[in-house]
């Protein structure tokens, strides 16, 4: 077992809190810079598609995890991220500007939505992030002269400098750097007074208002920081499917993007992350199966049968996600024998109830 | 002018509808606090209950409409007991994903099932093709019949809740539960029929859509719908549910009438947002405060 003694005050807020974090994370990413080396094709493309939705969860974590706002539109993000990008790139505007562009009209949107937000609570914030992304996914579907509707856009891929990336090493080095730049600056994010104020809405916007704390600034400002994380997603996602069009962006796609917030870990910055491979990693196992199942089992909806469960299983035996799996087995094994079952019992609920406020 | 009349038919045809979902999402959410994003697919697996009953095993109309009401009753009664119950207390949020997880999973369960599958069947009712006049408005049957049977079901919820004693306790169960379990309701069982109950009343919307959009089995993306239907009436109200679905209904057969294409399926969301920034509660919306 590891002790750490606190032998100074910079030591709480520090990025890495002992040796030990550093050599597991050092190794997690050399493994992950050789990577283009030592996989095949097609691992490196589900390696491309964890990272984007480790971007996405990363933006969904800050506002669900961390604000306790619940989104139910961040398709909607996603989709503005995208067709930013693609439109941007059409015209001939480089990545290194059109990707900042994408984030922030991303981030606009996010103010948009951010203002409901301000007199919503709970459910009525979901239902209205749910109308948002249903009439962003029409007016997507409906602006032909600008998104081409229906029939979509091509997006090409990615140039940088005049080099293409569109081998695979090329933008899964793009992917990565653009994911641990996204994990560090939450992480310093959620160590200053703005994050430290996210969390105290969270916890209770009542004693969060009485400390001070601007609610509707910080609601809107989380609301925007989320938004733009996703638009940067977005615009990953459409490099590296080459092809969108507005029924990617559907309400199922938000549901998809929450559950990697909730199967990663509400409230763990690790949980996007892991989250996200999940998701990617589920369909695999499953067509996997499909081949020893009945042929009607085996059908499309063995898909959604499986998601389902996967959902319920996780909520009702592992509330906080796989990140709390691996939180649960480290404090097993650094305390054993000692480990007691009520150690990571919830104590406080983050969403109280809504007929009351 | 007659238009106008017949449109507004239409729309509140459709919106009877909206109102039986938005009133099965408004009987959860009252008694329990739980937003059931599954009521639709509750709704979808009514349609296909009816279906067995009336096509593969040709009973009549009013048997199918009880077996239906009857078998997701039990659904929804167990789907409570299941999945429901060991999450009781937790946070709002976390009980909303796990009647996600259920929707995905009922969905993708009727596309499995042997003589269910991925089809689209239609429904055979007994006033299927009819039209009347009465002066220049044409009422189509089907739209009568569907408002009279969403009218006498309010009805009957109506007596059920005023004068049987299991609707009083259901009552006093959504009012308080903690007051309830003190006089001696087993507010447990009551929330497991009040999820019977409401899916019962799935069933019965399923069964009077099913003549409008076919039984398949992503009809219960309808219920989507009913979101803005519950919003609009106010969440925690049951007259409220009824004024909202007719409202959307309305709303959306004048949208598709007079606004350009692609307002229609918007409509819905974009008055659920209006009524959202300018009245949170609805029109029939409780506003509680609590006091700190």
């Amino acid at each position: 077992m590891r002790f750490l003694f606190k032998t100074d005050y910079d030591q709480d807020i520090r990025l890495f809190k002992h040796g030990g974090q550093v050599f597991w994370y050092g190794l997690l990413m050399a493994l992950l810079l050789t990577a283009p080396f030592t996989v095949g094709e097609y691992v490196m493309s589900q390696l491309h598609f964890i990272f984007i939705y480790s971007i996405v969860g990363l933006g969904l974590m800050l506002l669900v995890g961390f604000t306790g706002q619940i989104s139910l539109g961040h398709a909607a993000f996603l989709a503005v991220g995208a067709y930013t990008e693609a439109l941007l790139q059409a015209k001939g505007v480089p990545v290194f500007i059109s990707l900042p562009c994408a984030a922030l009209f991303s981030a606009a949107a996010g103010l948009i939505v951010g203002l409901p937000a301000l007199r919503l609570k709970g459910i009525y914030l979901a239902i209205a992030t749910l109308a948002f992304n249903v009439i962003v996914e029409e007016v997507i579907t409906r602006w032909e002269g600008l998104t081409g509707g229906n029939s979509g856009l091509h997006v090409k891929p990615v140039e940088l400098f005049g080099v293409k990336l569109d081998g695979d090493a090329g933008f899964f080095y793009l992917c990565l750097g653009l994911t641990v730049l996204s994990i560090l600056a939450l992480m310093n994010l959620l160590r200053s007074p703005t994050g430290r104020a996210f969390v105290a809405i969270r916890d209770s916007e009542i004693s969060a208002s009485c400390m001070g704390v601007n609610l509707a600034k910080y609601k809107t400002l989380a609301f925007a920081i989320s938004a733009a994380l996703t638009g940067i997603g977005g615009a990953l996602y459409a490099h590296k499917v080459s092809f969108i069009s507005p029924e990617q962006f559907t309400l199922l796609q938000s549901i998809e993007l929450i559950t990697i917030v909730i199967l990663g870990g509400v409230g763990f910055l690790h949980g996007a992350v892991l989250g996200a491979a999940f998701l990617i990693v589920l369909p695999q196992l499953i067509s996997l199966a499909k081949d020893y199942l009945p042929a009607n089992v085996g059908s499309s909806g063995l898909q959604a049968v499986v998601f389902g469960l996967v959902l319920i299983g996780f909520i009702i035996f592992e509330p906080l996600g796989l990140y709390g799996r691996w939180l649960k087995l480290r404090t097993w094994f650094e305390l054993f024998p000692f480990y007691r079952k009520g150690m990571f019992r919830r104590q406080k609920s983050y969403m109280k109830s809504e007929r009351l406020r | 002018m007659n238009q106008v009349l017949q449109l507004l038919l239409a729309g509140v045809a459709q919106g009877c509808v909206y109102a039986l979902v938005a009133l099965g999402f408004v009987l959860i959410y009252k008694a329990t606090e739980t937003v059931n994003f599954a009521q639709g697919d509750l709704m979808m697996l009514g349609g296909f209950f009816a279906l067995t009953s009336s096509v593969i095993l040709g009973w009549p109309y009013w048997a199918t409409i009880l077996f239906a009401v009857a078998a997701m009753a039990v659904v929804g009664m167990l789907i409570e007991r299941l999945v429901l119950r060991p999450v009781l207390g937790q946070p709002a949020f976390t009980v909303v994903m796990i009647t996600i997880g259920v929707g995905y999973v009922l969905r993708g369960a009727v596309t499995m099932m042997p003589g269910w599958g991925t089809d689209t069947y239609t429904l055979p009712t007994p006033f299927s093709e009819g039209v009347f006049k009465v002066g220049e408005v044409i009422f189509a049957v089907q739209q009568v019949a569907v408002i009279c049977m969403t009218a006498a079901l309010c009805a009957l919820l109506y007596l059920f809740f005023r004068f049987s004693r299991l609707g009083v306790a259901m009552q006093a169960t959504s009012q308080n539960q903690l007051a309830a379990a003190y006089v001696g309701i087993p507010v447990r069982r009551v929330n497991m029929m009040i999820w019977g109950l409401s899916a019962g009343v799935a069933a019965f919307a399923g069964i009077l859509l099913a003549p409008m959009t076919f039984v398949h089995s992503n009809m219960g993306f309808i219920g989507l719908k009913a979101f803005p239907a519950a919003v609009v009436g106010g969440f925690g109200s049951v007259p409220g549910a009824i004024v909202g679905g007719l409202i959307i209904g309305v709303v959306e057969a004048f949208a598709g009438r007079y606004l350009p294409e692609g307002f229609k399926d918007v409509a819905a969301y974009v008055v659920v947002l209006v009524v959202l920034l300018l009245k949170p509660s609805g029109i029939f919306g409780e506003t509680a405060r609590k006091k700190v």
